[in-house]
Formats: C-alpha cells, structure tokens, sequence
C-alpha cells in the first residue's frame, strides 16, 4: 500500500466521510475512491452496493481479483427528548452498533438515573449540537420525540441543514402540519421538509413505547441499507 | 468495519511516519466459522511487532513471519490457512475455518 493513500483513507475516516480502498490482489495495484466519486467510477454499481452494506470484501471485474476495503463512518442517532421511547430505544440501538445520544434540556427527563449508560445531554438542541455533541452530519441519524416545537424545531432545522440520512419527528399528521408550516416560515423549501418521516416510524402498528422505538430502528435501518445516498456536498 | 481496525490503520500510518518498515495483512475472504470478518487488519513492523488481528490468535504467528518476508522483498503475497493440520508444519485454525489474508508492505 502506498503511504499517501494509507494517510488519504485515513484522513477520510478522520472526517467522518466514506472511502474504499480498491486493490488488485494480483499485483497490489491500488487507488482510493472517495464516496463523492463513487458515481463517476467504472465500478460505481459495484462500489455503491459495497458501500450500501458498509461490508469489505472480494469482486471480480474483467478477469481480475479486487479486494475492496469499505470504510464506513460510524453511524450515529441523536434521539431529541429524554422520554420512555428513548428508554426503550437505548439498548436496542446499542444492539444495532447506532451510537446514541439522548437530548433534552429538561432535567427531570433527562436524568442519568432514568438512561444508566447513556450519552445523555441535559441542554437544548441548539447549544448541544456544534457543543459537547459533535455536529450532524450525512452519517447521524435524528429523531425529534419530545413534542415541544421549542425543543424538536431548532434540532429538525439542524438535521435538515446536516443533510441527516435520517429525520422523523414524533406527532399526529395536524402537529406535523403545524411543524411543516413553522419550518416553511423558517425558509426551508417543500423538497427539504419532506425528508421528514412523519408520523415516525415504520408502519408496524406500534403502541407501546418499545414498539415506536422498535418502529424507529427499523426505519433508520431501511433509510441506512436500502434508500439511495444523497450526493455528496 | 469495525472501529478497531481503522484504528490500526491509523497506527500503521503512524509507524511508517516514524520511519519504521510496516506490512499490512488484511483478511480478504472466510469459509466456514473464521474467527475474525472479511476487511481485519493486522499491521506488522520489520522487528515483528503487531497490532490488530486476522485470525483471534491462532495463525498470526504465521502471518506475522510472512509479513517480516513482504517488508523485506516487496511484493505483495496472498496467504491461506485452513484446518490446522497435524502432518505438516502449518498454523491451521482450530475452529475448522479457513481463511485468505493479503499482506502488502506500506511504501
């Protein structure tokens, strides 16, 4: 491996973006493709299933062995509210390797007793995103379950803006026209606001707060694995 | 990929910025209940020290004493390691498994 493409793959990692390392295992003839080239690649069908699974593995193109070293971010869920879904959710997410936190400027819901090992943040989204929690990005997941337009509105603006791979909001369809109209006012365009997966959830039925977050997860999982990637920035 | 093997990339960049010779070994294909997934890396200086793991302990002796090879010549090698076999003098894996490691030398 040459060391510039070691530090080029390494410094992907380092900013929380996709990469795979293609190497022909024949001679170790290698070349680095960003996610943002993975488009304009001769192998971008191949390479953008391999990056949709987050799997490293063998192919076969034209004769030759390729080894495809897929280096994924590590995907995070921001859970806006400290409330008994989020509970629920906690060990779950744990399970499916989303890297949790939970915010929630009210103290009395957001109390460590109530989330033990949970990255839990007792501030507003506003001051906690960009501040003791990394900003959003394309690879953070956001799901808004307080109800309050105070607490869930700046956090959904900022998950729009992220380009979050995920955003659901918690709430009727009447609450979500209200939200939608409050977000138009705040200048975000229809085709931004629809990326908002409202009501939340998977249509499963759902009616304990387990099953919502069960509901959840199992969007964020079809929004991760099978829902085509925004184009990069 | 797991978390830690991107940590042991970082650690072979790192190695090699400090001057020291470094093969890489990457586990590029599995059959049966291989112990560590497709895409595991383990970095190898030219003294023989490791970090990382293709195999949960059992052939990295192996892979480390080929690694030391690949500093040395420079071209790239593909290792494989099955059952381990009695009769002849080859690390084998003991869960049944079998394994294809790929072993380049940062340059």
């Amino acid at each position: 491996m040459r060391a510039d493409l070691l530090a080029q793959l390494n410094g992907e990692r380092a900013a929380r973006r996709a990469a795979i390392l293609v190497t022909d295992i024949a001679d170790g003839a290698q070349r680095l493709v960003r996610e943002a080239e993975i488009g304009a690649d001769p192998l971008g069908a191949v390479l953008g299933r391999h990056l949709a699974s987050g799997k490293s593995g063998l192919v076969e193109v034209d004769g030759r062995s390729l080894f495809l070293t897929v280096q994924v971010p590590p995907v995070r869920l921001v859970v806006i509210g400290a409330v008994h879904i989020s509970q629920a959710m906690a060990p779950m997410a744990a399970g499916l390797d989303l890297a949790l936190t939970v915010i929630d400027p009210r103290t009395a819901f957001a109390s460590p007793d109530r989330f033990p090992d949970v990255d839990l943040v007792a501030e507003w989204p506003d001051a906690a995103l960009g501040g003791r929690v990394p900003p959003l990005d394309r690879y953070c997941a956001l799901a808004a379950l307080t109800h309050d337009p105070k607490i869930d509105d700046p956090a959904l603006a900022a998950a729009l803006a992220a380009e979050c791979f995920y955003v659901g909001a918690l709430g009727s369809r009447k609450t979500h026209a209200a939200r939608v109209a409050r977000l138009t006012e705040a200048g975000f365009g229809p085709a931004q606001i629809g990326r908002i997966r409202a009501p939340i959830g998977l249509p499963i039925g759902a009616v304990s707060p387990a099953e919502i977050a069960l509901a959840v997860l199992a969007e964020i999982v079809t929004a991760l694995r099978r829902a085509p990637r925004p184009e990069a920035a | 990929m797991l978390s830690t093997d991107t940590d042991i990339l970082t650690a072979a960049e790192s190695w090699r910025r400090d001057g020291r010779a470094v093969a890489l070994a990457t586990v590029i294909e599995t059959w049966g209940s291989a112990p560590r997934p497709v895409g595991s890396h383990l970095v190898v200086d030219e003294a023989g020290t490791f970090l990382g793991s293709v195999s949960g302990g059992c052939v990295e002796g192996a892979v480390i004493t080929e690694a030391i090879e690949v500093i040395a010549a420079g071209a790239p090698r593909i290792l494989e390691f099955g059952v381990a076999d009695e009769t002849a003098w080859r690390a084998g894996l003991s869960c049944g498994g079998r394994i294809r490691v790929f072993v380049e030398r940062v340059d």
